[in-house]
């Protein structure tokens, strides 16, 4: 298919032209997924240490729910955010539904788990080994939770990146609650989707690229700055 | 030792300045209009929306999505007005108190695409229920919406017209892709599919292989599109007013007029009919 | 206040410990231990591989609870309210992520609050000041058993247990970990060493407490000890012919 050079072409045209409204979807796109991020790390890192460092009854169950749930299906978060904040619904007051609140809301929930799952696996490989030390110091379970979050920044960093990976690639969720609508909360694979449906292959496909430059992007720049701290104090 | 934090603070500002610099959720003067992925794909809206936008001052948001979904999106109450193609169910969602009052606005037409090699030997005809009869026979592959809307229903009503059982076709020659008309041409072309399409976002398609329009010109296949705002005394977040002025735009002179000039590639998509009955 | 002398009235001694067991695997490792601890002066522990030394030493701190048996440090039992008042070394030192100085400084606030000067002094102490901004995990094996020590002392504990703090350790930092020991248990800290090494343990004990097999086998002064073991045990050990 000439499609894929015709993508190329016109990927690298839009970016060079920096098209008013292609940047527009780009910002959206961050603001959204980056917002969805934070959420999720204020959420799942310490619900991750704590499903990590604390025994209860029910942990087990609670750390085979939190890994199933990383596997929640896009589409069925946006159903659920729908009906929540739909006028229909029990948050409908809120007036979030076809605006970014309601897409932030969703991909949060799309991706804590994900933060919160591997979180716990990488704080209780570290608690493991810090364990009878902080017994010994007799610190208590949140200067510990805080601790092991702080000895597992660069780990939890990735984590982190996994979680805007998904967030920011996600669209079964965001084309639900946020309706596509153009200038308010169209992103970047909303787009794709519409563009895709009107048959525009190359301009979809485009856009896709761009995406994936821009998740490069951040990606290389997270690692850059982990990279450069952990040389200037880790090891 | 406070440098080492400086990386993980700077993320956590700049994610805190993403919540404050989230845009304006639903500005003041604006409206959720729900309506269909044809008016969206065609690139009507586009055309049309900044004109009453400038003479208005209300800002239209459009949610597109099937003529069922829009119909069910407003009957939540997630909308101020309803822009679809399914006259029954239109006139429902008004009979049931959650739309002040049907409109017709426009019509356009649907066709058949077929791939140019034309395995059911339809192309050129223009009866929709004998065309589709022979696809059924030659059991020549179809794609359908299967979607539950406005161009679903209409296609069910012209099979039931050319007496086929679909639904017990259903998976072998009959194909329900259960997308919009968008995702099923680019199946059908994929496969090499019949289907059946508005006209408007046929024109609009740009990943038409060697597809070309097989079968057009039935009356039957004409395409009402009506327009209701939805009922505040239904539902209570309705911005009445705004909404109010947009149907009365929608089917006055300045709406009408703006529809009938709207063409892509020299060709008129929608054909403004709302004179017939008039504004209230 | 940390280079003060440890005041005498709020220290936990004695230690009474009476018919401690602790099996595992089937195997009696503590058995009927009996063990009393008045002096001050530092108590070395010696006993062959596998006489339950390191076990006995996390039993006294209180990370692992006896099976049976009682151990009070000064008629308290043993538990998380005693361990908050010492601190130990492991053989193998297990460091946070972050900076030598962090290190100490993690356990300072933890025990009152971050001061300078103090950290300056735990650091200068293990000869570890100029390297105070490097990464803790970056430090050669004697450099991060010291900083474990600073780290313990830190916390101004009454009692500092050390579990073979000096097993595989070159002279150099052996001989200033020994200082650093020494200095504080003439401040008044309780030291309780856990040690292979018999030249260390007469360098150090003023006390000595031999075990096998589970049990006590001998707890007399320094002197007598190393001039004349009372039991077969004890000589052959010494002697070097004790393996297990």
């Amino acid at each position: 298919m000439q499609d894929f050079a015709e993508a190329f072409r016109l990927a690298f045209g839009l970016v060079a032209a920096m098209d008013d409204d292609l940047v527009e979807i780009i910002g959206l796109s961050m603001r959204v997924s980056l917002t969805a991020v934070l959420i999720a790390a204020v959420v799942g890192l310490p619900l991750g240490a704590l499903l990590a460092t604390v025994r209860f009854t029910g942990r087990a169950a609670a750390v085979v729910i939190v890994n199933a749930l990383m596997g929640l299906p896009p589409v069925v978060v946006g159903l659920l955010v729908y009906m929540a904040l739909s006028n229909a619904g029990p948050l409908g007051f809120l007036q979030f539904l076809y605006t970014p609140a309601a897409m932030i809301i969703a991909q949060s929930i799309l991706i804590t788990p994900i933060v919160a799952a591997l979180t716990r696996q990488i704080i209780e490989q570290m608690n493991a080994e810090y364990a009878e030390q902080f017994a010994s110091l007799s610190v208590p379970w949140h200067t510990r939770v805080a601790a092991l979050i702080t000895d597992a920044r660069y780990a939890l960093l990735t984590v982190l990146l996994a979680g805007f990976g998904r967030a920011v690639a996600e669209v079964g969720a965001v084309i639900i609650v946020g309706g596509n609508i153009a200038h308010l909360t169209r992103v970047m694979t909303t787009a794709i989707a519409l563009e895709t449906s009107k048959g525009d292959l190359a301009l979809a496909l485009a856009l896709g690229i761009v995406l994936l430059a821009i998740a490069l992007a951040v990606n290389g720049a997270v690692m850059s700055l982990r990279a450069g701290a952990e040389s200037r104090a880790h090891a | 030792m406070k440098l080492k934090h400086t990386g993980f603070l700077a993320a956590a500002t700049l994610c805190a300045s993403m919540v404050l610099a989230v845009p304006g959720m639903a500005e003041d003067r604006s409206i959720i209009v729900q309506s269909t992925t044809s008016t969206q794909n065609s690139g009507l809206f586009d055309h049309i929306l900044p004109m009453f936008e400038k003479a208005s001052g209300i800002k239209v948001n459009v949610v597109a999505v099937g003529t069922g979904q829009a119909i069910k999106n407003a009957r939540n109450c997630d909308g101020d007005v309803l822009f679809v193609h399914a006259k029954p169910a239109e006139e429902k969602f008004v009979a049931e108190g959650y739309g002040v009052k049907r409109f017709d606005v426009m019509y356009n037409d649907f066709v058949i695409v077929g791939p140019a090699a034309d395995p059911a030997g339809v192309s050129g005809r223009r009866d929709a229920a004998g065309s589709l009869k022979a696809i059924a026979d030659a059991e020549a592959v179809f794609a359908s919406r299967g979607d539950d809307s406005g161009t679903h229903k209409k296609e069910l009503s012209l099979w039931q017209d050319a007496g086929v059982d679909v639904d017990a076709a259903s998976g072998t020659w009959y194909r329900e892709t259960g997308s919009g008309m968008g995702a099923t041409l680019n199946t059908s072309v994929g496969m090499g599919a019949y289907a059946m399409t508005d006209r408007a976002t046929w024109i609009a398609f740009k990943n038409k292989g060697d597809f070309k329009i097989a079968v057009e010109g039935d009356e039957a296949m004409f395409n009402q599109y009506g327009i209701i705002q939805v009922n505040p005394a239904k539902c209570l977040n309705v911005k009445a007013e705004a909404a109010k002025s947009f149907v009365d735009w929608i089917i006055t002179r300045g709406g009408q007029s703006a529809i009938a000039e709207y063409k892509l590639d020299g060709k008129q998509l929608f054909f403004a009919n709302a004179a017939k009955e008039g504004a209230s | 206040m940390l280079d003060q002398p440890v005041s005498k009235s709020k220290c936990q001694l004695p230690l009474t410990v009476t018919g401690l067991a602790f099996s595992a695997g089937g195997a009696r490792l503590i058995d009927g231990l009996d063990l009393v601890l008045t002096d001050h002066d530092t108590t070395v522990v010696m006993g062959p591989n596998g006489a339950g030394k390191s076990l006995l030493v996390r039993l006294l701190h209180g990370l692992i609870e006896p099976q049976s048996g009682s151990i009070a440090w000064n008629g308290e039992p043993c538990g998380p309210a005693t361990r908050q008042r010492q601190a130990m070394v492991f053989q193998k030192p297990v460091l946070l992520r972050r900076s030598v100085a962090a290190n100490v400084d993690f356990v300072l606030k933890l025990k009152g609050g971050s001061n300078r000067e103090r950290l300056n002094r735990l650091l200068a102490q293990a000869n570890l000041l100029d390297k105070a901004a490097q990464p803790a995990r970056a430090l050669s094996g004697g450099e991060q058993q010291r900083l474990a020590l600073a780290r313990a002392l830190a916390s101004d504990p009454e009692v500092l247990f050390l579990d073979e703090p000096t097993a595989s350790l070159d002279p150099t930092s052996t001989q200033l970990i020994e200082t650093v020991i020494a200095e504080a248990s003439a401040r008044g800290v309780k030291v309780i060493l856990v040690t292979h090494d018999a030249g260390q343990a007469r360098r150090l004990a003023n006390e000595m407490v031999f075990i096998h097999n589970g049990a006590v086998v001998e707890h007399s002064s320094a002197d007598t000890f190393f001039k004349q073991p009372a039991s077969k045990a004890a000589r052959d050990y010494l002697a070097g012919k004790l393996v297990i």
